[in-house]
């Protein structure tokens, strides 16, 4: 085989992925010869779930088309998700502004020019009544990356179903409520991380009894890859997350089994196709098998590693950003080759703006493509048993491995965040990808190859009208002014008073929507009590 | 032996996204600059403040959030109140074109996009230290 490859030049020095892994020219039986297909790979919806999660998989029910939405008011954003939803959407996905996200209300003065900028601007059960007005709860499931704040915008979703006449055992979504990755990645943090974890156990608690159909946390690694990690990276970091959770839940003194099932996975679909592939596989046979031989599973449902996914952002480009459109098919092609529950797919104008309804459309009709014109759904994880695909799924698998050693050996997750473990990691491989691209050993079209003399932009983009924040601004006094102040007062203290003690806090934050306490109200209550974290800054 | 130039790279308000702006910090420091990173949710107040105390020569402000219109304006106006009107102001992030030149009538020296060889802001930095 050497000769064949020797005689003929070769167009790069190495051919190694996205990420930096070297690749064979070819892959032979001899690659996964040691490969059990009982125990390795098995069947789909049976331990260890390399296959897919169900056993019917596409066959059975598409992937969930969750497009990530929301900017300016509320009302903007409700009229997007009717459009989404009538263009074919069928999950609802909530992108809120920064200071929704970090827990400010519209009018605090780190909020000035950032309301409505980069999501919607809620700040009040008020708001979030609106964002759905006219959307009956009860019939669509709803995603809300949300973190530090979850557990408030959690009660008001759950209120506005109440109010809508659906119980909370109805009521169907996930909060992203992921706090150990915004240390790592997301930042956009606000407690310190001890606290942070026992609100997300307060929710793991709350659901499991009266939520049984929310997603309690979408356990991700987009964002860690956004940051610029490698795609071993994004698997190891993210399920090491997860196993901290399942420890952080355990030692609340829950049964791992009333909340592991409905734990759920966010992951990043990047370029490097197979490297995609396998990551998403590998990620299912290390959590299965993970949960039941180290955190005792029984429920084959604990063991399940159930995942959202969105199409690389990062990978997106400014230039030539038509192009986009065609990163973002292959790249939600891998992600349903891989098994994704649910997907949302970029728009080709993200790296400028938010998405016009135009591009929007045409990402969700990405999906639709794939899904009923390409075939990719008519047979269940196609592409096991090919040796490249195995091989690659082993490889990730083990290095996964060596990763929680280090971690473990570190003292988990918190102490390597301490450390600034992670961030580092996470830089290195940013600085390293950065150089790659500037010495042109990775492509991207249109920025350091084919590019285009002149670029002149031929797309409408869309904007956030200013009149947006002052509004929000208004809507909020109003609020303020037309709500029983006692109650927001007698609320709030009971809050404090369970955030000093060891009180689920659920049922005192719903009390606190109810009484239209604003989210930075509720949150202000709960820092007095827990303090903020501080970053320690690395480059 | 020349001076050597001090540069802040800031991440003004509550925008978390700091892959850029740390991997210009590092091809900075590299290229041989003395830089300091601010890190995250800084308001202009404390941008301004720092780069009067660490004397340095340019602040870059990275912002991805939107909120471009606001923040800039305010830290190169409170810089000018402190003493800061030599200071090279560039910057980076989303910001649409137009912007870009309301930035730049506004005294910004340069705007980096995506997209952007560090090479390009080094450069800049360069030409700009050397006037």
């Amino acid at each position: 085989m050497e000769e064949d490859y020797g005689s003929s030049p070769l167009r790069e020095e190495s051919f190694t992925t996205i990420s930096g892994e070297e690749l064979d020219p070819l892959y032979t039986p001899e690659d996964i010869e040691d490969l059990d297909y009982q125990n390795g790979l098995g069947y789909p919806g049976r331990y260890p779930f390399t296959r897919g999660v169900h056993p019917s998989m596409y066959r059975g029910r598409l992937w969930t088309m969750r497009q990530f939405a929301g900017f300016g008011s509320v009302e903007d954003t409700n009229r997007r998700y009717k459009f989404l939803l009538e263009k074919g959407t069928t999950g609802l996905s909530v992108a809120f502004d920064m200071p929704t996200i970090m827990g400010k209300d519209s009018d605090d003065p780190l909020s000035e020019g950032e309301v409505g900028r980069c999501g919607v601007a809620v700040d009040s059960l008020e708001d979030m009544e609106m964002l759905f007005s006219g959307i009956p709860l009860r019939d669509i499931t709803t995603s809300m990356t949300i973190n530090g704040p979850a557990s408030i915008l959690l009660a008001y979703y759950l209120c506005v179903g109440e109010k809508q006449g659906a119980s909370f055992s109805e009521l169907g979504g996930t909060i992203q409520n992921d706090i150990l990755k915004e240390y790592i990645a997301q930042k956009s943090w606000i407690f310190p991380p001890r606290p942070s974890m026992r609100i997300i156990t307060d929710i793991l608690a709350f659901c499991s009894a009266e939520v049984p159909r929310w997603n309690t946390i979408s356990i991700s690694g987009y964002h860690i890859r956004e940051a610029g990690s490698t795609a071993l990276q994004e698997l190891a970091f993210t399920l090491a997350d997860g196993f901290a959770y399942v420890e952080a839940g355990i030692e609340a003194g829950l049964d791992v089994d009333s909340f592991a099932p409905r734990l759920s996975f966010f992951f990043n679909s990047h370029s490097d196709f197979f490297e995609e592939i396998a990551k998403y596989r590998a990620a299912r046979r290390i959590w299965a098998r993970r949960m039941r031989e180290r955190y005792g599973a029984r429920d084959p449902r604990s063991q399940m590693l159930r995942f959202h996914t969105q199409t690389a952002g990062c990978s997106l480009t400014a230039q030539q950003p038509e192009n986009n459109i065609v990163r973002t098919a292959f790249q939600a092609m891998a992600a349903v080759l891989g098994g994704t529950q649910s997907l949302h797919t970029n728009s080709m104008d993200e790296t400028l703006a938010l998405p016009t309804e135009k591009a929007v459309e045409i990402a969700l009709r990405t999906q639709q493509l794939i899904a009923y014109e390409s075939g990719v759904t008519n047979v269940i994880d196609p592409l096991a048993g090919s040796y490249f695909v195995e091989a690659m799924t082993d490889r990730m698998e083990e290095q996964a491995e060596e990763y929680f050693r280090r971690i473990e050996e570190l003292g988990g997750v918190l102490a390597a965040i301490d450390e600034g473990f992670f961030q580092r990691e996470i830089a290195d491989a940013a600085y390293r990808y950065q150089r790659e691209i500037e010495r042109g050993e990775k492509v991207v079209v249109g920025v350091n190859r084919l590019q285009n003399e002149y670029d002149t932009l031929n797309i409408d983009l869309l904007k956030i009208d200013p009149a947006v924040e002052r509004k929000q601004r208004e809507r909020l006094q109003r609020l303020r002014s037309k709500r029983s102040s006692s109650r927001v007062t007698d609320t709030l203290d009971a809050l404090r008073e369970g955030a000093r003690g060891d009180a689920n806090l659920m049922p005192l934050i719903l009390s606190c929507a109810r009484a239209y306490c604003s989210e930075g109200e509720i949150i202000g209550s709960l820092k007095e009590v827990f303090g903020v974290y501080k970053e320690t800054a690395i480059f | 032996m020349a001076k050597q130039e001090r540069i802040l790279i800031a991440k003004p308000g509550l925008d978390g996204h700091d892959r850029g702006a740390k991997v210009v910090a590092r091809a900075l420091s590299n290229a041989g600059y003395e830089v300091i990173y601010s890190g995250l949710h800084q308001n202009p107040e404390q941008i301004a403040e720092t780069a009067i105390q660490e004397d340095v020569g340019a602040v870059g402000l990275s912002i991805l959030s939107g909120a471009h219109m606001t923040l800039f304006p305010r830290v190169m106006e409170l810089l000018m109140e402190k003493g800061g009107e030599d200071i090279i102001i560039f910057g980076g992030g989303i910001i649409p074109e137009e912007e870009i030149v309301a930035l730049k009538d506004l005294g910004v020296k340069e705007i980096f996009g995506p997209g952007t060889n560090t090479s390009e802001i080094i450069s800049f930095l360069e030409t700009e230290f050397s006037q």
